[in-house]
């Protein structure tokens, strides 16, 4: 199932996120930490097709570029910079909803090829979110110069998704990227990312929430993912969370009947 | 009735759920990460291999002695007490050399004036007023300025403020405030202003207010001259003179820790009154230890930082070098209009162990802090006999020979430490925080613990019979 022509999805981009697409076009997100050369990524796929603005109501960058592969059309989202979307800072909320509630067609997580396991959590943390996910190993060239070897094949095993390795600034790697984002796109390729395994007492804990989210959320949001952000406490998530799903903190009147 | 009737479930129970977990839990969040970074760890591990790693272990192994829970804290202390050293050593030569250019031009400025047959009112204003203030700001706070900002950019640029960073975060958090209001106290030590300006990189609206309402008991630039001269020339000057420098760094050092641990206690207690919360996690990269390049830490601290505030505190020193000699050189009955007003506030200024011209002098230096000596020595000079000060020396026997105890010394750097902050500090706040009630608690918190911990000083002190 993809979202690029459901006419539900495209009023949530653009009345939400201000984003604007065309029937049949494809949501892909950008994502990754800061100086890991995401928009050297983001300019060697959409060239000079870019509009830049601001996200609705926050003072961060927002910045869309298209570009077509195997004649279909992608709308690429530059999210901000960030190390994590836990949300601490706006930039990192930002990225969040709309990984969490745009429903892109495709995420692409750019990861710096010499700082590998650091920049990892980001990718994590987004495959709780979504399965439709593609990570992209960037500055493989910087890699080499340090003697560090990836072993991507493994990597891709070990995730559980497309895993690409790329050197964006002599444009290495870059057809393989349009490649595997019309494969996610189109549902040709259907990823089962790795969940993190949390220490015993925090599995306890989402153990026991998640049956109620799951009554409450349905099909629209990872239920684990959902009650991780519950037991953080992040505030910004439950406001979040109500706006888009028009749920209401104090909802009382629905009753459902139990055996 | 078989079948029971089970409410749908809502958002809010759920909460109310989670928040139970995290109320016996309360590590919960930070587990998350930990666990996050864990799964990470063991992802890249098998994935990964370098062939020479030398360069890295011994990055990390750096990391692990300065961001140790061993000697973490006491390497901080000792880097911080190095470099106020370094400062006061090496400020003392070249701000006494000048001093006295300066203050011989200042004697040849008079020649001039007499030779031009001006009235000495005018004569006093601008030469004795106007121009000494200025002398002083930029002898006394030139040297020890273009020491210390290199010395504090060098370890900006080595990266070791972040670890400062990570090291304290443990304490903010106990505080229920954010880690990286260490790095907006660090931004305090040049300029408060800039300092309340920088809480911007603190996202919680309440950590943000906690760290810009404490961003003040971090001495600024303005205030450590007036702390070096002090420690220098009353509590180091009653050590051998191999020792003086060495117990003035650590005064300073002293101080600094106070600072530090009464924006800790403020914290708290703004956290558990009127900024209730808890405390967010903070993710901080530890950046790779770089190789300082030293022509843009000139650049940065000598052009940007130094000649900054040394601009600021001279347009500020000019007028208020001329008021200040207006005040003291316009009579009413026997005693000018200075001595009117500290023979007011003496008995307040006693009370906390001052006199009532440090008061008066720290009163109408609000509009910048660096302006304080000037204009106490400018209000002592104009009460009797004229002295010039030359060097630290003259400086001491001036206060001496207006009654400076070691007490009026301690209660002098404490008041200064602790007192309220200047305009341009206070107006910062305003604009950031958009609240007159913010800016005035702004004002009110560092001036009421000055008061107090002042006071407290100087009774038990003379309780106890020890001045």
């Amino acid at each position: 199932m993809t979202n690029a022509n459901t006419e539900e999805h495209r009023k949530i981009l653009r009345e939400h996120f201000g984003i604007t697409t065309s029937q049949g076009q494809f949501t892909v997100a950008l994502a990754g930490n800061p100086n890991v050369g995401k928009s050297t990524v983001f300019n060697a796929l959409t060239g000079l097709h870019q509009h830049t603005g601001n996200w609705p109501g926050k003072t961060v960058d927002n910045a869309q570029g298209n570009f077509t592969y195997l004649d279909r059309s992608f709308l690429m989202v530059d999210l901000p910079g960030t190390y994590s979307i836990l949300a601490h800072t706006v930039e990192e909320q930002v990225a969040r909803d709309f990984i969490c509630f745009g429903k892109p067609d495709a995420t692409l997580v750019v990861l710096d090829a010499t700082c590998l396991e650091r920049n990892l959590n980001l990718a994590l943390q987004v495959m709780e979110i979504t399965p439709k996910i593609i990570v992209c190993v960037n500055l493989m060239d910087e890699a080499e110069k340090k003697n560090i070897k990836i072993d991507i094949s493994a990597l891709q095993k070990e995730l559980g998704v497309p895993v690409i390795a790329t050197a964006a600034r002599n444009g290495k790697g870059l057809d393989d990227l349009r490649q595997g984002l019309y494969e996610m796109s189109t549902g040709s390729c259907i990823a089962v990312p790795r969940q993190i395994k949390y220490s015993p007492e925090v599995e306890n804990a989402i153990q026991q929430l998640m049956p109620n989210i799951s009554r409450l959320i349905g099909p629209n949001l990872n239920p684990r993912w959902v009650a991780l952000r519950l037991l953080d406490g992040d505030q910004t998530f439950i406001k979040s969370i109500t706006h888009y799903l028009d749920l209401n903190l104090h909802l009382t009147g629905l009753q459902e009947v139990a055996v | 009735m078989n079948a029971t009737i089970k409410p749908m479930i809502t958002l809010e129970e759920i909460c109310t759920e989670a928040e139970n977990f995290r109320l016996s839990n309360p590590n919960i969040g930070d587990k998350i990460v930990s666990d996050i970074y864990a799964n990470a760890e063991a992802i890249a591990r098998p994935a990964i291999t370098k062939k020479i790693s030398e360069k890295r272990s011994w990055d990390h192994r750096l990391d692990d002695i300065l961001t140790s829970r061993l000697f973490g804290y006491p390497i901080m202390l000792l880097l911080l007490s190095a470099i106020f050293w370094i400062t006061i050593t090496g400020a003392n030569i070249p701000s006494e050399m000048i001093a006295n250019t300066l203050f011989a031009f200042q004697d040849q400025l008079l020649t001039w004036f007499e030779m031009t047959g001006a009235p000495d009112w005018l004569t006093g204003v601008l030469v004795l007023g106007m121009y000494r203030g200025l002398a002083w700001v930029v002898a006394v706070m030139l040297p020890p300025m273009a020491i210390f900002f290199p010395l504090f950019t060098l370890l900006e640029d080595l990266g070791y403020l972040p670890r400062v960073a990570f090291n304290l975060d443990n304490m903010f958090k106990r505080c229920h405030a954010c880690g990286k209001q260490i790095l907006t106290m660090c931004m305090g030590f040049g300029c408060n202003a800039a300092g309340v300006i920088s809480c911007r990189i603190i996202d919680s609206p309440r950590e943000r207010l906690i760290a810009i309402l404490t961003n003040n008991f971090v001495p600024c630039n303005g205030r450590f001259p007036t702390l070096i001269a002090i420690a220098t020339i009353f509590v180091g000057g009653m050590f051998i003179s191999e020792l003086q420098t060495a117990v003035a760094a650590v005064v300073i050092t002293c101080l600094v820790m106070l600072g530090i641990l009464v924006t800790f206690a403020v914290s708290w207690a703004l956290s558990h009154t009127i900024l209730q919360g808890e405390a967010s996690s903070l993710v901080l990269e530890l950046p790779p230890y770089r190789k300082p390049q030293l022509g843009p830490i000139f650049y940065r601290s000598l052009i940007d930082r130094t000649i900054f505030v040394l601009k600021r505190a001279v347009i500020m020193a000019a007028p208020a070098g001329a008021i200040t000699w207006i005040l003291a050189n316009t009579y009413i009955g026997e005693i000018s209009i200075i001595g009117h007003l500290a023979a007011w506030l003496q008995p307040l200024g006693y009370a906390i162990g001052l006199d009532g011209f440090i008061l008066l002098a720290f009163i109408l230096g609000l509009p910048a802090n660096e302006i304080v000596v000037p204009i106490l020595l400018m209000s002592y000079l104009s009460t009797g006999q004229m002295m010039d000060f030359d060097s630290l020396e003259e400086l001491r026997n001036i206060l001496i020979s207006h009654n400076w105890t070691w007490l009026t010394a301690i209660c002098t750097m404490l008041f200064c430490l602790l007192h309220w902050p200047c305009t341009t500090t206070l107006l910062s706040a305003y604009k950031e925080t958009g609240s007159k009630k913010w800016t005035f608690l702004t004002f009110m918190i560092p001036t009421a613990i000055a008061f107090i911990v002042c006071f407290l000083v100087a009774q038990s002190t003379r309780l106890l019979n020890l001045v």
